[in-house]
């Protein structure tokens, strides 16, 4: 659409600048503040320059905390994305279950995290949850609480079965807006269905998986109370993400320094990724 | 053969949706012995103790009524200051557009946890912390930029040509806002207000931090209960199958429009 160009329309934009700075702006700027600066309590604090920045980032912590996150957040991408395209392709696109299976599916982004998080929990307990239970009796050892790699495993799915649906309903209604004589043509042409996904399903959904991987990366890398409530972090460190780490700096050790540091290092590569993110989709709708 | 073949991918997810909240909800039903005795698929004495519980003790349901009240004025706020702002944007280019949408879209990716310890600061030293209020300015942070993103998406989509035959009419600005616009785009505004609430329901750590307990959210209850005893499995399992029920209750309403809501209205 073409705009006008209208100077006033700023005050259309006040309200909501007001509200999202004071949100935004004043506690960024305490973070920044901390960030800087040593205290040992009584309101006293010390320029520290950027002591904490460099103390963080050489930190073996934050860099095994990064790793792991960056494992978790790409492992989920490539299994959310390609499942939650195979099940919006065989999903029904006519008749009484479409509303059946949109309303189903999209349960499970409707649940508070905490509730997922206790919901897996239980689900998962080795004894008396059904998954646990059904697991060990096939003579699987498993047990989320104890070993490394199942607390892992448990965790991922837990977030495939929360956020697929996300991908399923955006690649659903990208699909929905192909026209059918697309499909048409493509069966006068004898057009295999690889070729119907690569040539015209495919570039349909162009746009709004590129919206659902920005989406996927940006809440699976400030992820916290699922896993939080799930396993705690643990056993031993084996699921502290990023957010988990920051917290128990922050609030259980009261490091406030490093933690503000961290904070931004934090913000900061989420920012930079999503830059890169929104330049390509905002250059794609150009297009 | 080929419908049915196509229907297995589809009703297998959907199984694997359902299964772990079948187990909430059967563990609801169900009493602490039978649940500490072992496993058992379906509850052998059906009980409903558990909810009886939960809507007799007001540190229960009070939980329930915190948390829907922050997230009503939380979606109040957001939608109303959002219409204007992502009229202005769908509309008009002016100074710095492009660079405050991106900024706005920043909050939307802050994540919570930088901004527990501010935002508790903060509001303690204005004095609101432990109020609704409170929960619901701070949720603005993000659901603000996600108000504006989804409004503007739908915006975009209403013809330009509208608004110009209203001006020719002698229609002012606010008059053809509030009588033709605003009623032109309400499904967009619906799907809106939905998603603000969604995000404002299913968060926890920044109304878990701003709380204690006159504002006390039905998660921060509930996270207390598991840590304090840790052996009323059942009572939680109720607590949680009732947080899912406002949720599949709106959703139902705005199933065909909620990828749209997602994809940030750009579908």
């Amino acid at each position: 659409m073409n705009k006008t160009v209208n100077q006033k329309a700023w005050w259309l934009v006040v309200p909501v600048l007001i509200l999202v700075a004071f949100n935004a702006f004043i506690p960024l700027m305490t973070v920044v503040n901390y960030s800087f600066q040593e205290t040992f309590g009584n309101n006293q604090f010390f320029w520290e320059g950027t002591t904490w920045f460099e103390q963080v980032l050489r930190s073996d912590r934050f860099h095994a905390a990064l790793f792991r996150q960056l494992m978790f957040t790409g492992m989920i991408i490539l299994i959310e994305v390609p499942l939650g395209i195979a099940v919006a392709l065989t999903m029904p696109r006519k008749g009484p279950w479409v509303s059946v299976c949109l309303v189903l599916m999209a349960l499970p982004l409707l649940i508070p995290w905490n509730v997922v998080g206790a919901m897996w929990n239980i689900f998962a307990l080795p004894d008396i949850g059904l998954l646990g239970y059904s697991l060990n009796s096939m003579g699987i050892d498993y047990n989320f609480t104890q070993q490394p790699v199942s607390a892992w495993v448990t965790t991922l799915v837990m977030d495939i079965w929360h956020w697929t649906s996300l991908v399923v309903l955006l690649c659903y209604a990208g699909l929905s807006s192909i026209p059918d004589a697309y499909y048409q043509a493509a069966r006068i042409d004898g057009a295999s269905p690889w070729a119907i996904f690569r040539f015209i399903q495919l570039p349909k959904m162009n746009r709004v998986l590129t919206i659902a991987i920005l989406l996927r990366f940006m809440d699976s890398f400030m992820i916290y109370t699922e896993p939080f409530v799930l396993t705690g972090g643990g056993p031993g460190n084996t699921t502290t993400f990023l957010s988990i780490d920051l917290v128990k700096m922050a609030l259980g050790q009261f490091d406030l320094g490093p933690a503000a540091a961290m904070s931004l290092i934090y913000f900061l590569v989420v920012l930079l990724t999503c830059w890169g993110f929104y330049t390509v989709m905002t250059r794609n709708e150009e297009n | 053969m080929s419908r049915f073949k196509h229907a297995i991918v589809p009703t297998l997810y959907i199984l694997f949706l359902m299964l772990p909240i079948y187990g909430l909800v059967s563990m609801s039903f169900k009493t602490t012995n039978e649940i500490l005795g072992g496993f058992s698929f379906f509850p052998s004495n059906f009980t409903l103790e558990n909810y009886i519980k939960i809507f007799t003790d007001p540190t229960w349901y009070n939980g329930y009524i915190n948390s829907l009240i922050y997230v009503v004025i939380n979606t109040v706020i957001s939608v109303t200051v959002a219409l204007p702002a992502a009229y202005a944007f769908s509309r008009y280019h002016f100074l710095g557009d492009k660079h405050l949408f991106f900024w706005l879209l920043t909050n939307r990716m802050a994540p919570p946890a930088v901004f527990a310890l501010p935002f508790f600061q903060l509001y303690s030293a204005i004095e609101l912390f432990d109020t609704h209020i409170a929960v619901a300015l701070a949720h603005c942070l993000f659901n603000i930029p996600l108000a504006v993103w989804i409004l503007e998406g739908f915006m975009s989509g209403v013809p330009k040509e509208l608004d110009e035959t209203a001006y020719l009419d002698g229609y002012s600005f606010s008059k053809f806002f509030l009588k033709i616009f605003i009623p032109t785009i309400a499904a967009g505004i619906g799907v809106t207000a939905f998603f603000c609430f969604m995000y404002s329901w299913v968060e926890l750590l920044l109304a878990k931090t701003l709380t204690s307990v006159d504002a006390k959210p039905i998660a921060a209850t509930m996270t207390r209960t598991a840590s304090t005893s840790g052996y009323e499995l059942g009572l939680l399992a109720a607590a949680g199958s009732l947080t899912i029920i406002p949720g599949a209750f709106v959703i139902y309403f705005v199933r065909n429009y909620i990828a749209k809501g997602f994809a940030l209205g750009r579908v």
